[in-house]
């Protein structure tokens, strides 16, 4: 910081005269016995690092960029410097479906584009189009459509482009077919998603203009031109293409009601339809971190401990009988502000705070990849986009 | 007196006595007497015969009895009919006038005795069944009139050729048209009783389920509503529990149209006879009996039975008691009602048709007949309604009786004078009403607002909805129940045929798309179906059928080649296929009129004798709809007919109407991606974002209460209940409950979340009131509204363009745009849209005569008609209008010259 301003001073002559007393200010000033120096007061640390929850609203929720925001204070806020020796990534809980993380040392704006990019912009396989052949159930067409449209598929978009000038082939296209009907003396039926079939090689409904001319040479035209089929393709020879989960309820049908259709599905990302979306919420929290500023002791501490609905509280003894509050599960706090409320008595003496380097991601994915792939996805499309700016920068 | 006296109360101190001795009545009747004695008559023929000279003007032409009859038989039949004349014996009528006149002096003397006409005791609701019997007496009577009129030009014809035949007399279908005229038009048109009310019959609406429902207890009032008075507009304190405060429309109708509150009964006509002979057994002293001086003897009561003077009581209270006794016995009906009127002296006994009431609980000392047990078989079904009804455990009290009792609120407040405890206080709102939540806790004029708005809510209609040809429907996708029920949403149904969806709402601002009552929508939950409807629109097309044994023909469509386009969604039988996807200007039905449909006798035609004139579907431009189905059925002339029903599902866009249950609508302001969207640290992102300037001003509580107990009930699952008054009673929850519950779920007791803000991912710097809000979709969407054109049609007079978007009408420059123009002093904006864009003519004028003459295309020149030369013709430019003016005023013999001069 101070070689900085020294090259300033000596870039004009005119100005140095001035410069000189300002840097004999400015040094009168650091050497002042209260100015810590090469690292922020304590009110300022505590701005810069943590959201303060007050009972009425928070405050300091903002963060500083910029890397000169306390250069007055010989303090460097670059994010960068020691992001690499800081970041960390643990994994607090990892299900099939879901996955909570934590992500330490990074600024919002980076976990938010990550959240960003996981809600709207990794891609994956949705129904786009239906052709029904028949619909004889109370649901409309267009419902039914958009309904399948949200059932989420399981294939991987990696192995697939995205469909252009609508040329539906076995690169960029996935379908499926229902064919369900509910007998005459049956009961009611439910359609569920696990009736879905795939097609490996293409749809089966003819083009209705081409049958008419063509007639029956070699093969009938159909909606796709399918070069070959895909279950011969090595990447699904193995593992075929279906819903993501089978009980997700399509239409019900009455006795004697049919539907008959079938569904394209493609390429998509999230910020076109949110069928394309691959997680049902992703969401992060900031660290809580609840500090008595206070001791709370015996009946008061009791108090304390049954009125936080989530358990944040408890007590450990210090003796002679006595008992003392202490923070013993911050992570659980939801921040109902119960605890502060007021008319309580303890505004002051309990501090509800945020770590703002310290995220808590939730990903619950649906169902279209583990969540652990989805967070490398979105790291790539992240990269790229970085690689992309200074590309265009350069 | 001189109507006392021709009916036979010659003597004047009789009539005093029936009046009442009291020197002030006297004192009033004095002058009347006077004028009696003045004019000479003393008898009741001299009464008669004074009445005579008075009565001729207004009595009917053509009366075949003798002139002292005539004014007999107006006393008798017309004069206060509802009292019986018998055998002559006027005395019940001079009684009634006595009474009345004794009425009439008490007001004078004291104006506390005036009745309010605006009380709802005194008024009476006709009912469909009344009204038809009045019509159907008159169309009966008319029919035995002119048959009678038939019949006897036949009978007085010297000779008559055929054997009579008195079925031939009656005209075929007479009443049976008459009834159908009545109901299609709603114009009831009886002149027997002079009535002539319009708008009498109402299709019901069918828009929605709640508006088909309030449409039903609608109660529209006779006289015409263009009167500016408040009295009958005001809320009357009488109509408590029998009619809705709430659900009155806005604006002139306001305050005269009423809906029937929710367990309000209105009564029909009963056996009087039983009755009347009832009260005599129960000691009512009859009026032959009586002088006319017993007639206001103090400590006994007059009884009028609907109406009529039955005679007196000694002791009206136990006789009271009697008749309520019996009633709650079920020995007489259960809607006669005994009201005795302590200041009066009069016990009325009524059991007319069209009063209103409603069922209390009875009470004795304070202490209510419906105990535990009965409310325990109650719930078991056991026992209903009609049970406790018949036990004598509830009665139905109309507004009059009403005043006779004193009614708890709650079976805790009751005293020992109680006589009736209410049955819930949410019952005293409608049923439209009864859907809010909370609308104790709402300003007045949100409750109606509301009641206004719920009837254009889109939803289910009922459970045959997607089997009905309603001409315009519409549905929504995905309707779902209320989190926040109240009581009268389960007893109406409301829960089954909801009409909308619990959003997630954060009231905050956003991105300033949300002012003035605006919404944030997020893009997701419309992708999943939030707001989602199906408006559905019926088309007919009629197959013809002419005089001249032609009639129209529907062709198979013709698959390729011109017009193969439209035709596409046209099945082989040439109307359209139900499951086709149709765009505007397809053609619906594949029909060919013949050219000739009137004249001689016809039979095959050959092609070339028809046109074709195809339907085609007018629907909005750039929108893919769906036939949905097609019926075919006769109509009234026999002819097929042809109804197609084209859906159309809409996503929510930019305009859409959505209104809360608390009269708070708003308009759709922008659609907002969900990752731009606030998040709660739960994960929760919201639905809309609704901003929080809707609340000060509006004051609704009851909205903040909703979404408080929507919270606590979706985090518990269980539905919280907001029924009108409902705390006491268990029926709303309280706020501090419901704040227990958040709290216990790890929410704020306030209802507000920490948020963080999608766009920048730092935390939000204030906490957040977010949870779940009833919102209904309206039937107001941009899509059926926009409207734009450039050229387009023009009208033939003006040469102006056409108004209004059926017609692709122009959009108006009007006097205040104008105004503006000037202001801003944009002449040439002005010209070019006053004149060049609308309707420039090129005129001829006569720079001599000022007058128009015209172009004459041979010579090439422009020549006036007056001055018959072409020598000072200059060429100007006018609006078509002007020029219109020019000869319309020339017309009328007004000469507008003009004077030209160099610009």
């Amino acid at each position: 910081m101070s070689s900085d301003n020294e090259d300033t001073t000596s870039s004009s002559e005119s100005e140095r005269a001035d410069s000189v007393e300002e840097n004999a200010t400015l040094e009168f000033i650091e050497n002042l016995s209260d100015v810590p120096m090469g690292r922020l007061p304590s009110n300022i640390e505590f701005q810069r690092t943590r959201v303060d929850c007050k009972a009425d609203a928070p405050i300091h929720t903002d963060t500083f960029q910029y890397s000169g925001a306390y250069s007055s204070m010989r303090v460097e806020n670059s994010f960068l410097d020691n992001f690499c020796d800081n970041f960390r990534v643990e994994v607090i809980r990892l299900t099939e479906d879901e996955m909570e993380f934590d992500m330490i040392g990074i600024d919002p704006a980076l976990a938010n584009a990550f959240r960003r990019i996981l809600i709207s912009e990794v891609p994956t396989m949705a129904i786009e189009k239906v052709l029904i052949a028949n619909n004889t159930s109370v649901i409309q067409d267009e419902v039914l459509a958009h309904r399948l449209g949200l059932i989420p598929i399981k294939a991987d978009p990696r192995l697939f482009e995205y469909a252009e000038n609508n040329t539906a082939s076995e690169k960029n296209t996935i379908v499926f077919k229902l064919h369900v009907r509910c007998e005459r003396s049956g009961q009611r039926l439910s359609v569920k998603s696990k009736e879905l079939i795939w097609l490996p090689n293409g749809s089966e409904f003819p083009l209705e203009s081409q049958d008419s001319k063509t007639g029956s040479s070699s093969k009938p035209k159909t909606y796709t031109s399918f070069t070959c089929s895909q279950d011969s393709l090595p990447e699904f020879s193995g593992n075929p293409i279906a819903p993501a989960l089978g009980d997700i309820l399509i239409a019900r049908l009455g006795p004697g009601q049919e539907i008959e259709l079938e569904a394209h599905a493609v390429k998509g990302i999230g910020k076109t339809h949110s069928k394309w979306s691959p997680v049902t919420p992703v969401w992060y929290k900031m660290l809580p971190e609840i500090v008595l500023l206070e001791d709370i002791e015996d009946q008061l501490a009791e108090k304390l401990v049954a009125i936080c609905p989530v358990k944040v509280f408890d007590i450990e003894d210090i003796g002679k009988g006595k008992k003392r509050a202490t923070v013993a599960r911050p992570r659980a706090c939801t921040l109902c502000r119960e605890c502060i409320r007021e008319g309580k008595g303890w505004e002051n003496a309990i501090s509800l705070r945020r770590k703002k380097d310290h995220f808590i991601f939730t990903i619950e994915s649906s169902g279209v990849f583990p969540p652990e792939v989805l967070v490398t996805e979105a790291v790539k499309i992240l990269e790229e986009k970085c690689d992309r700016v200074i590309s265009d920068l350069s | 007196m001189v109507v006392m006296k021709a009916m036979g109360m010659e003597s004047d101190q009789e009539v005093v006595q029936m009046v009442g001795r009291d020197p002030r009545y006297s004192a009033l009747l004095m002058p009347s007497i006077e004028d009696c004695a003045k004019e000479g008559i003393h008898k009741q023929e001299q009464a008669l015969a004074y009445l005579e000279t008075k009565v001729k003007r207004f009595s009917f032409a053509g009366a075949s009895s003798e002139n002292d009859g005539r004014v007999m038989t107006v006393l008798q039949d017309v004069f206060l009919a509802n009292v019986e004349v018998c055998q002559d014996n006027f005395r019940p009528k001079c009684i009634y006038v006595a009474v009345m006149l004794r009425r009439i002096m008490d007001a004078i003397l004291n104006k506390d005795a005036m009745d309010d006409k605006d009380y709802v005791g005194n008024k009476r609701i006709e009912l469909s069944g009344q009204l038809i019997s009045l019509l159907f007496e008159d169309l009966f009577k008319t029919m035995i009139a002119e048959v009678k009129k038939a019949v006897d030009n036949i009978l007085t014809k010297p000779s008559r050729s055929s054997r009579f035949d008195f079925a031939q007399c009656i005209i075929k279908d007479s009443i049976t048209h008459g009834l159908e005229r009545t109901l299609s038009t709603g114009n009831f048109n009886i002149k027997r009783f002079k009535m002539d009310s319009k708008g009498m019959t109402q299709v019901l609406a069918r828009l929605s389920f709640i508006g088909c429902l309030g449409h039903m207890t609608r109660i529209k009032p006779q006289f015409e509503k263009t009167r500016k008075v408040s009295g009958p507009r005001a809320l009357q304190p009488s109509q408590w529990g029998m009619l809705c405060p709430c659900d009155t429309p806005e604006g002139e109708p306001c305050g005269l149209i009423k809906n029937l509150a929710l367990m309000t009964h209105v009564t029909t006509d009963e056996e009087e006879s039983p009755l009347i002979s009832l009260c005599y057994c129960l000691g009512v002293e009859g009026l032959e009996v009586l002088s006319g001086e017993e007639l206001h003897t103090p400590y006994s009561f007059l009884v009028l039975f609907n109406g009529n003077i039955l005679g007196k009581h000694r002791k009206p209270q136990h006789f009271a008691a009697a008749m309520r006794k019996l009633r709650r016995a079920g020995k007489i009906g259960e809607f006669v009602s005994v009201f005795v009127n302590e200041k009066q002296h009069c016990v009325y006994i009524a059991s007319d048709g069209g009063r209103v009431c409603r069922p209390l609980v009875i009470a004795d000392k304070g202490i209510s007949r419906v105990k535990e047990h009965h409310m325990l078989e109650l719930k078991a079904g056991v026992r209903t309604f009609d049970d406790f009804l018949s036990d004598g455990l509830i009665e139905y009290l109309d507004v009059n009786e009403e005043n006779n009792s004193l009614i708890a609120l709650y079976e805790e407040e009751a005293t020992t004078e109680t006589t009736h405890i209410e049955i819930e206080p949410l019952t005293l709102l409608g049923v439209i009403a009864g859907l809010i939540p909370y609308p104790h806790h709402n300003q007045s004029p949100r409750n109606t607002y509301q009641c206004a708005m719920g009837k254009q809510a889109m939803g289910n209609i009922a459970y045959n909805q997607l089997h009905r040809m309603d001409s315009l429907l519409y549905l929504l996708v995905y309707p779902q129940r209320p989190l926040l029920t109240t009581k009268t949403i389960e007893l109406v149904g409301y829960d089954k045929l909801g009409a909308g969806q619990n959003a997630t709402v954060a009231v905050m601002s956003y991105s300033g798309y949300d002012i003035e009552d605006a919404i944030v929508m997020n893009k997701a939950s419309l992708d999943r179906g939030f707001g989602r409807c199906i408006h559905m629109k019926r088309y007919c097309a009629v197959n013809q059928k002419y005089d001249n044994n032609t009639q129209d023909r529907i062709l198979r469509p013709n698959r390729d080649g011109f017009d193969s386009g439209p035709m596409r969604v046209l099945d082989d039988d040439g109307l359209a296929a139900p499951g086709e996807i149709i765009r505007r200007n397809d053609i619906l039905i594949n029909k060919q009129v013949p050219i000739v449909t009137r004249g001689q006798f016809k039979s095959a035609l050959n092609d070339s004798e028809f046109k074709s004139v195809p339907q085609r579907y007018d629907g909005p431009q750039g929108e893919s709809c769906v036939v949905d189905k097609v019926a075919l059925c006769s109509d009234k002339h026999n002819n097929l007919c042809f109804k197609f029903v084209i859906r159309h599902t809409r996503r929510p866009e930019v305009g859409d109407k959505f209104s809360s249950r608390h009269g708070q609508k708003g308009v759709c302001g922008t659609i907002v991606q969900q990752e731009d969207f606030p998040f709660s640290e739960r994960g929760i992102c919201p639905d809309l974002i609704m901003n929080p300037h809707g609340f000060p001003s509006r004051m609704t509580v009851g909205k903040m209460i909703e979404l408080l107990g929507g919270k606590a009930g979706v985090s518990c699952g269980r539905f919280h209940y907001g029924s009108a008054f409902g705390e006491p009673g268990g029926h709303a929850d309280k706020v501090e409950a419901i704040s227990e519950t958040l709290v216990r779920m790890g929410f704020s007791y306030d209802g507000k979340d920490f948020i963080y803000s999608g766009i920048t991912g730092c935390p939000l710097q204030a906490y957040i009131f977010m949870g779940p809000i009833y919102y209904q979709k309206l039937k107001h969407m941009v899509l059926d509204k926009m409207h734009a054109r450039g050229s387009g049609p023009r009208v033939s007079l003006t040469r102006q363009p056409t108004e209004g978007k059926a017609r692709n009408g122009g959009l108006r420059v009007g006097e205040m745009e104008r105004d503006c123009l000037i202001a801003y002093g944009a002449s040439m904006l002005l010209y070019e849209r006053l004149m060049i864009s609308s309707d420039p003519f090129e005129v001829q004028v006569c720079r001599v005569c000022g007058l128009l003459g015209y172009y004459n295309h041979k010579l090439k020149t422009g020549i006036c008609s007056s001055c018959k030369n072409g020598d000072n013709i200059s060429t100007m430019k006018l609006p078509y209008a002007c020029k219109l003016l020019i000869q319309e005023l020339q017309s009328m013999n007004i000469v507008p010259r003009l004077k030209l001069a160099e610009a």
